[in-house]
């Protein structure tokens, strides 16, 4: 039978269709990533910055109202934030009523007090001298000057005279834009210019470290088990079944699970990584246990029965052959799970990892931040400045869950290789 | 002399199920062995399928047996009953008896991880350890503790790989991936990887059906060479690889092992019509 042209026409227009279809729908999903991470990345990226005032502080003990000796305990009970003020208010001679210098005063981060302090008391030796530091302004004019607060309109807190005195500053270059470390190193805070997410990255890495102590071992023991050991009968397939289920449970079950048993019954300490490793650690353990099945039912039967042939035991065939030979797909899928485990908010709100912490937890007993829950936190608050806060930790977590997938693109390509 | 007359006679009947064991086994006295398999009986069962139908035969010592027979006549499940593979399949029951050097391998007390170390098998498919080449062949000795130092061990590696013929051509490339070989070096480096433990029996499962004719009169060289020290079972597809390697040859059919003998008797003047009908190509 000839072929007619006009079916070879239509069959070759179908196929054009098809792949602009295809074509069009990769745009518009690419674009809307585009979209989102280019909004996150624009209202984010200041968060990385701050901006600090330069004075001169008169080092004066009696100015700060400090005594001899100099110890740590005795620095620490100075008017730290009285000088400060004090400095500032010797920039203005011309402010002179207490309701205008209280206005004045509020370009100060309660931070610039702290910062002396810690200054004073790491150089004792300093004392009576003058010396230059650059210390934080509050978010308000921080976010003034970044340009993220209009001067103008009902939006605005600050007064005329509020923005006439911080541009005076700015234009005697007292106002320096600095790359913010204390971000990285900070907590949690309610002023946002003092804010970080140190604590919420220290307590996020806690909480991975034991999630993957738990669900690591615990994954490849039980994907080993039904794949190579289980007889196959009613009982393992309700169990396999079951594990499937696990993996579609909304995570806030888990996190009433853990306030329930962990909380409730063995009386773990509240709020901790301990506790959210454990939860995180039964939410990844349906996709860990899936993923090593997947990888372990893909070595091939040849490797197994090679073994086997050789007279190894059945336990040898597993550890020496199967267990290396599905290990890169193991660790793809635990790091996928991990990656998902960073990101769970709900499961930590549950057990208590929502509270308002001000310190770097030291170890996993330690109440601590997470670093989705701080998002959480920081996202509900009022003030302009935590906006870019929120978009900074984002960008953050999204920095962490690109790494890790990366990471498990090359484990997974290296040994793809490997095989060929 | 007595003795010997009358179990060729013995042997030289039809079995109770019409199977024709026309087994001269004057040429295995001769050599002066006893047969090294001694299979009786044997029915394989899968779930409710009966796969093999009272097989008997005897498999002498330093020779090349060769199994032959068309799909799904039971030449491989034989096979894997010789070193208890089947032993992991689902719902598989052997009844009847296997003597290993007189020994019954499925008598309760056998330890089947010994058993295999005696009686080696290399696979229809190659299936070289995602490993290097000298893991390999270095695993088998490992884990039965043969090696004691590592040069020990490098001596074995190398000897096996020698026998198998492929050391000259994997000698620089001992620690890349065996999987980077050809199939015909893959299929060497599993026969090197067998006789590296030193077994006494190789079973060989269609050892060259995925292999080019080139990598496949390789491996039947090597046979004539390793039967020397090994008794060689091999299951195959080719009549014409059954006839170049074999010295005795057995017919399945449908589950029964139809007829046994002398390679040229089998392909020169079978006894049996189905035997002739499948040498002669008229089915299978």
């Amino acid at each position: 039978m000839a072929i007619r042209p006009e079916n070879v026409r239509r069959r070759l227009r179908a196929e054009k269709r098809f792949r602009f279809y295809g074509v069009a729908a990769l745009l518009s999903a690419a674009s809307a990533l585009v979209f989102l991470v280019s909004t996150i990345v624009s209202s984010g990226y200041t968060g990385f910055y701050r901006t600090t005032l330069k004075l001169e502080f008169d080092l004066d003990p009696r100015r700060l109202g400090i005594e001899t000796p100099y110890t740590a305990d005795t620095l620490r009970d100075g008017q730290y934030y009285t000088a400060v003020k004090h400095t500032l208010y010797a920039l203005f001679p011309e402010v002179t009523g207490r309701a205008d210098k209280r206005m004045l005063a509020k370009i100060l981060s309660p931070g610039a007090a702290l910062d002396l302090r810690q200054y004073v008391i790491d150089h004792p030796g300093q004392i009576g001298q003058t010396v230059s530091m650059e210390v934080p302004i509050a978010s308000d004019f921080d976010q003034l000057y970044k340009g993220n607060l209009p001067r103008t309109g009902a939006h605005t807190r600050l007064s005329e005279a509020q923005m006439t005195w911080f541009d005076s500053l700015v234009d005697r270059g007292l106002i320096e834009y600095r790359f913010n470390p204390g971000f990285f190193t900070g907590s949690d805070s309610r002023y946002p210019e003092l804010a970080g997410i140190g604590g919420a990255i220290t307590g996020s890495l806690f909480t991975l470290l034991v999630c993957l102590l738990l669900s690591f071992p615990l994954g490849i023991a039980a994907a080993l088990y039904l794949e190579e050991f289980a007889p196959d009968n009613r009982f393992t397939r309700i169990i396999e079944a079951n594990i499937n289920n696990l993996a579609a449970v909304p995570s806030i079950i888990f996190g009433l699970l853990g306030l329930a048993v962990l909380l409730g019954f063995f009386g773990l300490p509240r709020g901790t990584p301990l506790v959210g490793g454990m939860v995180l650690a039964l939410m990844t353990l349906p996709t860990i246990i899936i993923s090593c099945r997947s990888s372990i039912r893909a070595v091939s039967p040849g490797v197994r029965q090679g073994a086997m042939a050789l007279g190894a035991s059945p336990v040898q065939v597993v550890f020496h052959q199967v267990l290396p030979a599905a290990l890169p797909g193991t660790l793809t899928g635990t790091i996928i799970g991990m990656a998902q485990a960073l990101g769970e908010t709900a499961p930590l709100l549950m057990i208590g990892m929502v509270a308002f912490i001000a310190s770097v937890p030291a170890t996993p007993m330690d109440s601590s931040a997470a670093l989705p829950v701080q998002i959480y936190l920081w996202a509900e608050s009022a003030e302009r400045g935590f906006v870019e806060k929120t978009a900074a930790a984002i960008i953050v977590i999204m920095s962490f869950l690109i790494l890790m997938n990366i990471l498990a693109v090359i484990i997974r390509s290296r040994t793809q290789t490997k095989v060929e | 002399m007595q003795n010997m007359n009358s179990t060729c006679f013995m042997n030289d009947t039809t079995t109770a199920n019409g199977v024709l064991v026309r087994d001269d086994r004057l040429t295995a006295v001769r050599a002066g062995d006893a047969p090294k398999v001694a299979a009786s009986n044997i029915n394989v069962f899968y779930k409710e399928k009966q796969a093999l139908m009272e097989v008997s035969i005897d498999i002498n010592s330093r020779q090349v047996t060769a199994l032959i027979g068309p799909s799904g006549c039971g030449k491989s499940t034989f096979l894997r009953c010789l070193n208890r593979m089947n032993d992991v399949v689902d719902g598989c029951r052997v009844t009847g008896n296997i003597l290993l050097d007189g020994e019954d391998i499925y008598a309760p007390k056998v330890d089947v991880v010994s058993l295999r170390s005696r009686v080696g098998m290399v696979f229809q498919k190659p299936n070289p350890f995602p490993k290097s080449v000298f893991e390999n062949v270095a695993y088998g000795p490992k884990i039965h503790g043969l090696a004691e130092h590592r040069t020990d061990l490098e001596e074995i590696v190398v000897n096996s790989l020698t026998k198998a013929g492929l050391f000259e051509e994997v000698k620089d490339r001992l620690h890349d991936p065996a999987t980077g070989l050809s199939g015909g070096q893959q299929q060497r480096l599993c026969i090197a990887r067998t006789i590296s433990i030193n077994p006494e029996v190789v079973l060989m499962d269609e050892p060259c059906s995925a292999l080019d004719p080139i990598a496949t009169s390789r491996i039947e060289d090597l046979m004539w060479e390793l039967k020397e020290n090994y008794t060689i079972i091999i299951v195959t597809h080719s009549m014409q690889q059954a006839a170049r390697v074999s010295q005795r040859t057995g017919f399945f059919h449908l589950g029964s092992l139809v007829e046994v003998g002398k390679t040229e008797q089998i392909f020169q003047n079978p006894v049996d019509t189905r035997t002739r009908d499948y040498i002669t190509g008229r089915f299978g």
